[in-house]
């Protein structure tokens, strides 16, 4: 019954991943640039090191790193890498993998967002509810659209905005990084240093947060506005319920659904969500990583991350998918 | 006195433009949402005809970091930009940007939404599949990908920028038409043109679509946002086109040279200010299209 779905739509995740990868490794190929020789050019530029050899150096890398095989074959390398979790070496820390250099930031990236993402759909489902419920006080009404407007504004901006006033002007947190690097060597598991990490990631948190309250609440309102004209609430009303019992137990618990479905989608784009404002903050997560890799022209590192934020989008879309009948029991995928 | 009321209002249906001005009261962020475009635009296309932003709008023009001054009303940043004539050349930049990406998202939307749901069968199936996969691509990372391997870092002008910005901004569009083709196909006055003897493209042109303009003008907008919104956080990542002042690359090159700790404030100021009111008044607009494509928002006022 149910498990054959589940195995569909693990297939179909199999084949949206081999297709995402596929196009991952297409699209940079279409393109004359060769990742080496640029790694070196920025060598250059930066140390005014111009080794006589350059061209020798380029082909002994391109060996090293598989790109002088046939293009089928290297494809073939690349998938079966993929398959066991390799995405390859860096370019710009050279020893070292890409999976290592993910695996330092990731941590940051995740603990961040998880918190960020998990207040905003508290705080921004509860105000839409607020406000979509008739007996509301006008100005809780009244703020879903300022909210709105503001999650129309990129998350950097409104760090910026943050950055200056909070940070900078009235000096009450700090202004980059993830800790104290006077006090810390190294994360440490202590209360001092997990303490100093929150203070590092209130501004960060604070400016995602406050970009995207309104989406959820715009949300919540609109289904609940839908839900508020369903004859069960009608009856509900006239059946003479208390408005407590009516507001929990009718209204959100119906309206929520898609919410729920959204918070699940949103944790698929944890890894992507904060990459602006990971930089602006120099928090060392995976939007740091990324940025130093452009910079460096290290390919390699962005098609690692490019790979790990499609993964997390992509498995999140499943479960979405498998756990939606279980939420809404009005939902039946056998039947059709 | 009476007599001189004008035949028109006598007649019991008010002027068309008393309609419009009546239906703007109730809309109010459509309206306030088209005069803030309208400021930027008076102020952006009044300052490019009084002040010459070819030239002052580039490095070189001006004393290099001044603050403002009746000479420089919005001061002047580390380069010698005269941040006046940036903000002016600015917005007409970040703006086209965002509408060659919006115009392509939506043509490329529009006929893959009328493809998809007006013919179905397998090609809806290989359309909705694509839509799928590119769907799990978050549109960021892509746009890095190509910006950074495709497109030479030196030579990115705001055309490429408009078309890596579009890449992925017809999928909504796409997906919204689908579905209004799939709903109004079965009408009866679709049914009736068929079998009057129109033939697919003059059904699509002369039946469904202009039913599907609201809807449309709201996807457009919001896929020009969807445009400036990406092409602004390549611009951060470093990958916009380096030698033009759009307001992105003006907010990337406070950042580079730190800007907020040399106390050099109004050189981050009036570019976030100034993106700020673009998307601002681009959600309002959207939402004031909204509210018209879709009566049903309207209850929840």
């Amino acid at each position: 019954m149910r498990l054959s779905y589940v195995i569909r739509r693990f297939l179909f995740f199999l084949l949206v991943m081999w297709s995402a990868a596929t196009v991952l490794f297409f699209v940079p190929r279409l393109s004359p640039i060769n990742p080496i020789r640029e790694r070196f050019a920025e060598i250059q530029r930066s140390t005014g090191y111009a080794p006589r050899d350059m061209e020798q150096l380029v082909k002994a890398f391109e060996a090293k790193f598989g790109l002088n095989k046939p293009l089928i074959e290297q494809y073939f390398d690349y998938i079966s890498g993929l398959a066991r979790g390799d995405l390859g070496y860096s370019l710009m820390r050279y020893p070292r993998t890409v999976n290592e250099l993910i695996g330092q930031a990731l941590p940051w990236t995740i603990g961040l967002v998880t918190v960020t993402t998990l207040l905003t759909f508290l705080i921004g489902t509860a105000i839409g509810a607020l406000a979509g419920w008739p007996r509301s006080p006008g100005w809780v009404k009244g703020m879903v659209t300022p909210l709105m407007v503001l999650a129309a504004v990129p998350p950097y901006l409104l760090g910026l905005v943050l950055i200056y006033f909070i940070a900078f002007r009235a000096k009450l947190l700090p202004l980059s990084g993830a800790y104290t690097t006077t006090r810390f060597n190294a994360p440490e598991l202590s209360l001092e240093f997990l303490l100093d990490v929150g203070r590092h990631a209130i501004l960060p948190a604070l400016s995602l947060i406050v970009a995207s309250v309104g989406f959820w609440a715009l949300g919540m309102r609109g289904m609940g506005v839908t839900v508020l004209g369903e004859d069960y609430v009608n009856f509900a009303e006239h059946k003479g319920l208390k408005q407590g019992r009516i507001f929990y137990w009718y209204y959100v618990r119906n309206a929520i659904l898609p919410q729920v479905t959204g918070l699940a989608l949103a944790f698929g784009s944890i890894v992507s969500a904060g990459i602006l404002v990971e930089y602006l903050y120099g928090f060392p997560g995976i939007g740091s990583l990324l940025n130093a890799a452009i910079g460096a022209n290290d390919f390699f590192v962005i098609y690692g991350i490019g790979m790990i934020t499609i993964f997390a989008v992509g498995f999140s879309m499943m479960v979405v998918d498998i756990l939606y009948p279980l939420l809404d029991p009005r939902i039946r995928y056998d039947r059709r | 006195m009476q007599l001189s009321i004008p035949a028109q209002q006598t007649s019991g249906q008010p002027n068309r433009w008393i309609l419009i001005l009546r239906y703007m009261r109730r809309n109010k962020s459509l309206v306030v949402g088209l005069a803030m475009l309208a400021f930027l635009l008076i102020f952006s296309i009044g300052g490019s005809l009084l002040i010459d932003t070819s030239t002052r709008a580039y490095p070189l023009a001006a004393p290099a970091v001044q603050p403002p001054s009746p000479e420089y009303p919005l001061g002047t940043d580390r380069d010698g930009r005269d941040l006046l004539a940036v903000m002016a050349r600015g917005i007409l930049l970040t703006g086209s940007i965002g509408v060659m990406a919006g115009t392509i998202g939506l043509v490329v939307g529009v006929i893959v939404g009328f493809v998809a749901g007006y013919y179905g069968g397998w090609i809806d199936s290989v359309i909705r599949w694509l839509t799928e996969v590119l769907m799990t691509i978050p549109a960021l990372i892509l746009q890095i990908i190509i910006a950074s391997t495709i497109v030479d870092k030196n030579k990115v002008t705001i055309f490429t920028m408009a078309g890596v910005a579009s890449i992925l901004s017809w999928m909504g569009t796409a997906r919204i038409v689908r579905s209004q083709v799939l709903t109004l196909r079965e009408r009866t006055f679709v049914n009736m043109a068929k079998l009057s003897g129109m033939g697919n493209l003059e059904i699509i042109f002369r039946e469904l679509m202009p039913n599907m303009l609201p809807y449309l003008a709201a996807s457009f907008v919001g896929a020009v946002m969807g445009g400036i919104g990406s092409s602004f956080g390549l611009e951060i990542l470093g990958l916009g086109p380096a030698r033009e002042p759009t307001i992105g690359m003006t907010i990337r090159w406070a950042q580079f040279h730190s800007a907020i700790f040399n106390r050099w404030w109004w050189w981050v100021l009036w570019p976030s200010l100034v993106l700020i009111i673009i998307f601002a008044s681009l959600s309002l607009i959207n939402r004031g299209l909204d509210e018209i494509a879709n009566p049903r928002v309207r209850r929840s006022e």
